[in-house]
């Protein structure tokens, strides 16, 4: 599989030739449509971080050691975001995503959409994402030592 | 279209309007969060700051002299501004919020007891509800609803039965944020004077689109904000009636509200002082006078006339989109439309016209429960002042446009 840093560059290289801002959102938009439908049972409160403008659902499984995440939104572009980090953090180990830094979301010129203040609910998914990592991760060790 | 104002002249007076956003020209229609300031504004703070700065009511040096005398005569301006009685009644505070939350403490803590009812109406925004949730939280009192019709207008038929003998105070928006709906609130303060309750009027979305006259329209209480109004942000003016701010207890303590201070006891200063604690941002108020002074030099009638004009051909060209719904359609209304196009999520639509350089609000405009009234959890903003032209609507238009044809 692909380096974890490698995937982030490849989408920087990528969102690199747009030039008008419009076409970055409907490349986003496009990854949006794309991405499959949350499981209905993970579209629930329970799984809700709320923005106070969009909001987003995630839920993530560890199979055989790599994380498998479920996530949607009910803004598309919000949407096409979460996409991007779902391919990226995708089938990695918790270790893999604890480990590295998110830098790609900078690098496309997102980061506003990361800010606190910005209430979409993306800077808590990212952060809840890292938390599912470090559980599992916590996890598994627990299991290696008993 | 003939206008009566010269806009090109108005524009020249607003600096922040004259830049590039992502490469676009701005298109600022988020005024009803926040107006920009004309430069007669941003000169006046700098020029407090610069040669004036100096505590009021405190010092007995020239400075402080100079600095007292100018926030007074910005008192004075604003009592002018809305034609009250006198001085006294016209209070500094740090916004429309802080005016709101003061009277909600002040007349709370002296008029308000278990059992007793605040009447509001379902399209306040959150700081003319979540204040008078306090303090019937406080009191064991409720809350007593005023409901709008889907156009957004007041169905004032309820109001008669709203108003009981347990009703302490009305509390209601002149113009809402959210739908643009000029309340009849002449008439509401009539009704509610006939059983001898009085009325607070928020004014934070009023005032900055036409004059108001506190003693025409005999309400009680008037605020409003100064950086909705093109002044200074962190300022805000608090009018009520003498004969009632005599009566009610001040809400903060501190310097300046004070006559003689000792342990056993306080007394406390006269008004408009009493409800003046400590250091007052008296460069906004001075601010927020300059830009009354500004807008008197313009004329409101004439600002009034430009707004009712750029609202009409507004509404007519958001009517003339396919897919797209007006949230909010009375008759009577402020230049300010929510709308939704299609299934479009708000936030969506709101970045997307960020990108092209217009300036919109998405979301619920801190009032949730005219969201809930229509089921939808948030719509797009877009709020003109005087400041706005045809053109920058006919580039909205065409924003809207182009925002459907990418996410529809």
């Amino acid at each position: 599989m692909t380096d974890y840093n490698e995937i982030q560059q490849d989408i920087v290289d990528e969102f690199s030739v747009f030039e008008d801002w419009l076409d970055r959102y409907n490349y986003l938009i496009e990854l949006g449509n794309d991405l499959p439908a949350i499981d209905p049972k993970y579209r629930t409160n329970e799984y809700l971080i709320n923005g106070c403008q969009s909001k987003v659902w995630l839920h993530a499984d560890l199979v055989e050691g790599k994380l498998l995440f479920n996530a949607d939104s009910d803004a598309i572009i919000v949407k096409g975001i979460v996409a991007l980090l779902i391919k990226l953090m995708n089938k990695r180990t918790p270790a893999e995503i604890l480990e590295n830094d998110l830098f790609f979301i900078d690098g496309i010129g997102l980061r506003q959409n990361l800010s606190p203040t910005r209430s979409n609910g993306l800077l808590a998914m990212v952060k809840k994402m890292r938390l599912y990592a470090m559980a599992y991760q916590a996890r598994e060790n627990q299991n290696k030592e008993s | 279209m003939k206008m009566g104002l010269n806009i090109k002249q108005i524009r020249s007076d607003f600096p922040i309007l004259h830049q590039q956003v992502y490469k676009k020209p701005l298109i600022y229609l988020d005024n009803g969060a926040t107006t920009q300031k004309p430069k007669v504004v941003i000169d006046t703070v700098r020029e407090l700051q610069e040669t004036l700065n100096s505590s009021i009511h405190r010092g007995v040096h020239y400075l402080s002299e100079q600095m007292t005398s100018r926030y007074e005569a910005a008192r004075e301006t604003v009592r002018a501004f809305l034609n009250a009685a006198s001085t006294n009644e016209i209070i500094f505070t740090s916004g429309a919020t802080g005016s709101i939350n003061a009277v909600a403490f002040s007349f709370g803590e002296k008029y308000v007891t278990a059992g007793d009812e605040i009447v509001i109406s379902e399209m306040e925004h959150h700081s003319n509800i979540v204040p008078w949730q306090m303090l019937c939280d406080r009191k064991g009192a409720s809350i007593k609803v005023i409901p709008f019709n889907d156009n957004g207008e007041l169905i004032l038929e309820k109001l008669d039965d709203l108003l009981t003998d347990r009703t302490r105070i009305v509390a209601l928006t002149h113009a809402s944020n959210s739908m643009g709906t000029i309340n009849p609130v002449k008439e509401v303060i009539k009704k509610a004077h006939a059983k001898g309750i009085p009325v607070l009027i928020d004014g934070a979305q009023m005032v900055q689109h036409g004059e108001v006259d506190v003693r025409e329209l005999d309400c009680d209480f008037y605020i409003f904000s100064s950086h909705k109004i093109f002044g200074p942000t962190g300022s805000g003016v608090l009018y009520g009636k003498e004969s009632i701010l005599e009566e009610l207890p001040p809400y903060q303590g501190g310097g300046d509200m004070v006559d003689q201070v000792t342990f056993e006891g306080t007394s406390y200063n006269t008004l408009p002082f009493k409800f003046e604690a400590g250091t007052t941002n008296y460069t906004g108020a001075i601010g927020l006078a300059a830009a009354l002074d500004y807008l008197h030099s313009i004329g409101f009638e004439a600002i009034g006339r430009y707004e009712q004009e750029l609202t009409g051909y507004t509404m007519e060209k958001l009517g003339g989109i396919d897919g797209l719904k007006i949230y909010g359609k009375a008759a009577n209304r402020i230049s300010v439309f929510s709308f939704l196009m299609q299934n479009i999520h708000p936030y969506d639509a709101g970045m997307i016209l960020d990108k092209m350089g217009i300036a919109v609000r998405t979301g619920t405009h801190c009032t949730q429960p005219v969201m809930d009234h229509f089921g939808i959890d948030g719509t797009i903003r877009a709020s003109l002042v005087f400041y706005n032209t045809v053109e920058e609507v006919d580039a909205l238009i065409e924003g809207i446009q182009r925002t459907i044809q990418m996410l529809a």
